[in-house]
């Protein structure tokens, strides 16, 4: 038993009065109720105006549209379905080809990346390919894709694919490389054999760059979808701004993005879920 | 020379050059002979940057040296052995796992059972007096608490060997007092030999059996002292033994000379 061990640090608010620590706790209530309410406010005001100025004509409302047409449009796909079906269908067409060019994209990335970062040789000898295929707008790709593999989810999953790995390799690459060498000594001290090391040591130390490519990366997969889609497809969003923007439907245009935004939104927060589960092992500043 | 009656450890002439950044060559380790006989405790003292933990890289095998011999346990040191614990001078716990689980690294990386190597784990972290922190994660523990955790985990592997790199410098300094006593209690009962390199010499004198006083860089041994304090000691308690300040006194005249050397040079580069 040791002194720091036993001793458990006094805290400081338990010597103020009661009052004043009351008094502390509602004024960051009341922060959090200002917050919440500017914010809907905001939201209020920028749509309020858009609504606004497009009725008084200000702005073309069959270019701009506006906010109660866009969600007459949401609510008219959601009780009587799109012209290509109905709008879940949609949205878990689109919402499959990306989680499918995700994992696959998102799988090879961390592969290669702790591969290379780990086998000297291996990064000597593609490095410089990795650049070249990376400094290509690999968005120009989708159409290829589309003549390979066509109308098809294959083409958008393919082009989700290249979108996904840069990020999540370099990342992967980034983290294999920069792994503590002291727990990387340790590990070997301690009897772990190099295929240990690449697994207990690297891998684990690479979770937390990996991670934050995840959140960038999922983001990506949706736009090859819907790049795809929208280059040519039989269902998904994509396709529905692509046939919106065909009929001048702008509202169906606007309508597609909210939809996009919600189901990214969703994607994102699942993902920081996952991650608070898996690096509870992380200080994260406010907790202990 | 058979296994039972060859020193601990015996560095033959060793020496170490590394390649640096600009393209020089930097000898950090030159000639060094020096032995450690069995459940020998030695402190290795010397002005700082010297080289005195690269000797300590160079007996645990992560590296070789570029000239000379490394011999452990009668055997020549190829790549790191399962004879030898480290305990290094920064964090080396692994921290995305529990406390248990960074004292079982070891033995499951020697192919321990997983049951095999809990019971061993939690047997070190009693002694270490960290049971009840079995679950938390490094990051929720204090640095002396943290040291005894990387303390468990290199005995939990029973080292015949023990090679130390200033493990207690980052420590305030009544945690250090205090893990050195705790080091001595748990050395006691291994019966590894252990090399401990520190720049505090009151720390080595109080620690060890001898002490080594390494030259100003590139480190080579230029005098061994016998401490001729018994055991067991009590840190705190020894410092201030007649017999322990004739000691730092007879040491000092010789590492102060070095400290000396390194001090010059280093106002000859800023100049």
């Amino acid at each position: 038993m040791s002194p720091e061990v036993l001793s458990t640090p006094v805290v400081d608010t338990a010597k103020t009065p009661p009052d004043r620590a009351h008094s502390r706790a509602r004024a960051a209530r009341r922060r959090k109720i200002v917050v919440a309410a500017s914010r809907a406010l905001l939201l209020v005001v920028v749509l309020g105006l858009w609504e606004v100025l497009a009725r008084a004509d200000v702005i073309d409302p069959f270019n701009f549209s506006m906010p109660s047409k866009i969600w007459d449009q949401i609510w008219t796909w959601v009780t009587h379905g799109t012209a290509l079906g109905s709008l879940g269908e949609q949205i878990w067409y689109t919402l499959h080809e990306a989680l499918l060019g995700w994992v696959f994209g998102v799988a090879a990335g961390v592969v290669f990346g702790i591969a290379l970062g780990r086998i000297a040789f291996l990064a000597d000898v593609l490095g410089p390919y990795i650049k070249v295929l990376n400094s290509i707008p690999r968005i120009v790709l989708a159409p290829i894709f589309v003549i390979w593999f066509g109308l098809g989810p294959a083409s958008k999953v393919a082009s989700a694919v290249v979108l996904v790995f840069f990020p999540v390799f370099f990342n992967a690459f980034q983290g294999a490389r920069e792994v503590d060498r002291n727990l990387v000594a340790n590990a070997r001290i301690l009897g772990a054999s190099d295929r240990r090391v690449t697994l207990q040591v690297v891998i684990p130390s690479a979770t937390s760059w990996i991670f934050t490519s995840l959140h960038v990366s999922f983001g990506f997969a949706l736009i090859g979808a819907i790049v795809g889609e929208y280059i040519g497809a039989t269902k998904g969003i994509g396709l529905l701004v692509a046939q919106s923007q065909g009929t001048f439907n702008a509202a169906g245009v606007y309508a597609a993005m909210v939809i996009l935004a919600v189901v990214a939104l969703v994607a994102e927060g699942l993902l920081t879920f996952a991650e608070r589960r898996i690096f509870r092992w992380k200080p994260t500043g406010s907790d202990s | 020379m058979s296994a039972d009656t060859s020193p601990a450890i015996e560095l033959r002439g060793a020496s170490k050059t590394f390649r640096t950044p600009s393209g020089g060559l930097h000898t950090a380790v030159r000639g060094l002979d020096l032995t450690v006989r069995r459940g020998e405790f030695v402190a290795v003292v010397g002005p700082t940057g010297c080289g005195k933990s690269t000797t300590l890289t160079l007996v645990s095998g992560l590296e070789e040296p570029s000239e000379g011999e490394v011999v452990v346990a009668g055997e020549p040191v190829r790549g790191v052995g399962d004879k030898v614990g480290f305990v290094f001078q920064q964090d080396a716990t692994f921290p995305w796992r529990t406390v248990l689980s960074n004292v079982m690294a070891g033995p499951r990386f020697r192919g321990v059972p997983k049951a095999e190597a809990k019971r061993k784990a939690r047997e070190w972290l009693a002694r270490v007096g960290l049971s009840a922190f079995e679950d938390r994660y490094p990051h929720q523990l204090s640095g002396g608490q943290r040291k005894r955790v990387a303390l468990a985990a290199t005995f939990v592997n029973d080292p015949e060997i023990l090679l130390m790199d200033e493990p207690f410098s980052a420590l305030d300094v009544q945690t250090r007092a205090l893990m050195s006593d705790e080091l001595l209690e748990l050395w006691e009962g291994t019966g590894a030999s252990v090399v401990f390199v520190t720049h505090d010499l009151e720390e080595s004198i109080a620690l060890a059996d001898r002490v080594v006083v390494m030259t100003a860089g590139p480190a080579t041994v230029k005098h061994v002292f016998e401490i001729d304090l018994p055991r067991p000691r009590k840190v705190e308690s020894v410092r201030l033994e007649p017999r322990f300040i004739e000691i730092y006194r007879e040491i000092w005249e010789s590492l102060g000379e070095e400290v000396r050397i390194t001090r010059e040079r280093g106002a000859a580069h800023v100049a």
